[in-house]
């Protein structure tokens, strides 16, 4: 899935990818240094929407509700309704989106549920980000996808269990690369 | 809660609120004493002015010694005269917020660096640029870190470009909200970038053949991170480290920013720290939960990430009195992210006739335009607005045009065409024309 190839695009890509064998090795600047997999670990967090890159570690949405509710809830509310000042509703808005009052939640909007696991380890709590655990994720995942009714309350979610989740809005994005250009459908689909 | 639409998260706090409508109370004061041409520029002097420091002023400067240049420790202030200033918004807190460039009173096509917009997630980081580095990895040959040292002693490149927030005009979609081209454009401003191009450093590592995406990341609290197409990444993505010739600013993304001439703003990813090269996009939150513009019939665009043409009147605009008939120059600016502006038309007749502004060259790709047209107020009510066509031959809609295409949900990528309306008595305000 490409947003934009034009013929500009093509050409440099045919500029380009020949040379990008050449490592730095070959008459390079060699201003770099050498990456070791533990380097990349430190920093690397990043969970793809088909669930590439889910850690091991499982939680349920009780032991979920337990941490939103102590780590969660002053900004997004005891009800996952959002706190005006502080952070958005994650429930609710379901079939809102062709309304004029378009509500955009986690349940409502969100395409893929391994994105909510990506966003919460990188991001939250919004004062310690980047603190919880992995299985803390899923399982804070397991209680905000719960109670947006998308899985069952006993489901509990690990790297397979959360990439199986079928999103209401899965089906509610497309690429267009440009007003004229042809509209690719669904591509967000597994 | 009480937000107007639930389709972002750029809700204005009470405060904020109070803070505008005092600062067009003292704006609508400063034009009532100033008495002079265009009254908006406020003549007050505020002793806590940002960015100045407050002097006596002494009757005749030519009569009395001026102060030792050497009181400002080598680094230099603006006038205490001078009153601009950001306009920050909570959305929806203090951290996660943005500011707007005031354009009412800009001048050429820079916007100076204490005055470019923000729009932060996780607010600003300090970072010491003796310990950064960018992480390059996945799919190259060789994975590799940089400190700045080593990025910049690349062969460099001085480029200038316009970052324009998606979300800039968002508030005009559904009737004319805001009341200064501040809040109506300021999520747009243009600086003079120094870096090394992204394709530079990357023949260094070996990008593999199946990479097609590059997943730059930041390193503020929220971890910013959005999916690049790897077309733009060889074409003209830089890591820049300078912003008008000088460090970039820590809330631009000292001391490394991606930047990405023409695609919107968020992408130009601040406090840069990672490049991960790979064969898909990561659809992140970023690119689907925001940045992506929702239709009519509920389905959402992704990757919209060129901006469109698009123009504004930034003098006369709205919130500005015209004292006097006769000669004005109508004055604003035009971009595109499609390469150069070809061409502005102005309108001082509520559309029925449009000519040809002056452009100022040189024309810069991906970079702000500004245009000028010399006018003569009769003292009668006109509508004025500009239209840019860019070098595609794209010409930039009307917001009927944009409605009918899009619905009123999208709440990115409003780059319809803006009028003010000036009444009989010279006032100001923000209009919506079909």
């Amino acid at each position: 899935m490409t947003t934009k190839i034009n013929a500009h695009g093509v050409l440099l890509m045919l500029m380009f990818f020949p040379l990008s064998g050449l490592s730095a090795d070959n008459n390079g600047y060699n201003f770099g240094k050498k990456l070791s997999e533990p380097d990349i670990r430190k920093i690397d967090t990043t969970v793809m929407s088909n669930g590439q890159g889910l850690p091991a570690g499982s939680g349920s949405y009780i032991v979920g509700k337990e941490l939103y509710l102590k780590k969660c809830a002053a900004c997004h509310g005891v009800k996952l309704e959002g706190v005006a000042g502080a952070g958005n509703a994650l429930i609710g808005g379901r079939n809102s989106l062709s309304s004029n009052k378009p509500k955009k939640t986690v349940e409502s909007y969100w395409p893929k549920a391994p994105i909510l696991f990506d966003y919460l380890k990188r991001a939250m709590p919004f004062d310690a980000p980047g603190s919880l655990t992995n299985s803390e994720v899923y399982a804070i995942s397991a209680y905000i996808l719960g109670e947006s009714n998308v899985i069952d309350a006993k489901t509990v979610l690990d790297a397979k269990s959360l990439t199986d989740i079928n999103m209401p809005n899965k089906d509610g994005f497309f690429v267009w690369p440009r007003p004229g250009a042809e509209k690719q459908e669904n591509t967000v689909k597994k | 809660m009480p937000k107007p639409s639930a389709i972002e998260v750029v809700a204005e706090t009470e405060t904020n609120q109070a803070d505008n409508s005092r600062r067009r109370f003292l704006n609508r004061m400063a034009q009532l004493t100033a008495g002079g041409v265009g009254g908006i520029i406020a003549n007050q002097v505020n002793a806590s002015t940002p960015g100045s420091v407050e002097y006596a002023v002494p009757k005749d400067p030519t009569k009395v010694q001026g102060r030792e240049p050497s009181l400002d420790k080598g680094y230099g202030t603006r006038s205490q005269f001078e009153t601009e200033t950001r306009l920050h918004l909570s959305a929806p807190n203090k951290q996660v917020s943005v500011s707007f460039t005031p354009l009412e009173n800009s001048r050429g096509i820079i916007t100076p660096s204490g005055l470019h917009f923000e729009r932060h997630y996780a607010g600003i980081p300090t970072i010491d640029p003796n310990e950064h580095q960018l992480f390059i990895y996945g799919l190259v040959d060789s994975p590799q870190k940089f400190s700045i040292d080593a990025l910049k002693r690349f062969p460099s490149q001085t480029r200038t470009h316009f970052i324009e927030c998606s979300g800039n005009s968002y508030s005009e979609w559904r009737k004319p909200t805001k009341q200064s081209v501040q809040e109506t454009h300021g999520l747009t401003s243009c600086s003079e970038w120094t870096g090394v191009l992204l394709s530079t450093v990357l023949k260094e590592l070996g990008v593999k053949k199946n990479a097609s995406w590059m997943l730059a990341q930041g390193r503020d609290a929220s971890s910013l991170i959005r999916s690049i197409p790897i077309e733009k990444v060889w074409d003209d993505a830089m890591l820049v480290y300078a912003q008008n010739g000088e460090a970039i600013r820590p809330e631009q993304g000292y001391p490394l920013r991606l930047l990405l001439p023409g695609f919107e703003g968020n992408t130009n990813v601040k406090w840069l720290h990672s490049l991960k090269f790979t064969d898909q996009p990561m659809l992140s939150r970023w690119e689907t939960s925001h940045y992506s513009d929702l239709y009519e019939d509920g389905k959402s665009r992704l990757f919209s990430l060129t901006m469109d043409a698009k123009s504004v009147i930034t003098f006369p605009s709205a919130g500005m009195h015209l004292d006097k008939t006769g000669f004005y120059e109508i004055t604003g600016l035009a971009w595109t992210g499609q390469g150069r502006v070809k061409s502005v038309e102005v309108s001082v007749d509520d559309g029925k006739t449009w000519q040809k502004a002056m452009l100022q060259t040189p024309l810069l790709p991906n970079c702000h335009t500004r245009f000028r047209l010399p006018w003569e107020w009769n003292g009668e009510l006109a509508v004025i607005q500009s239209r840019c066509i860019d070098e595609t031959g794209y010409v930039q809609p009307t917001v009927t045009q944009l409605i009918a295409e899009r619905g009123l949900n999208s709440f990115y990528h409003q780059n319809g065409i803006q009028s003010w309306v000036i009444d009989k008595d010279g006032y100001v305000s923000n209009t919506h024309r079909t």
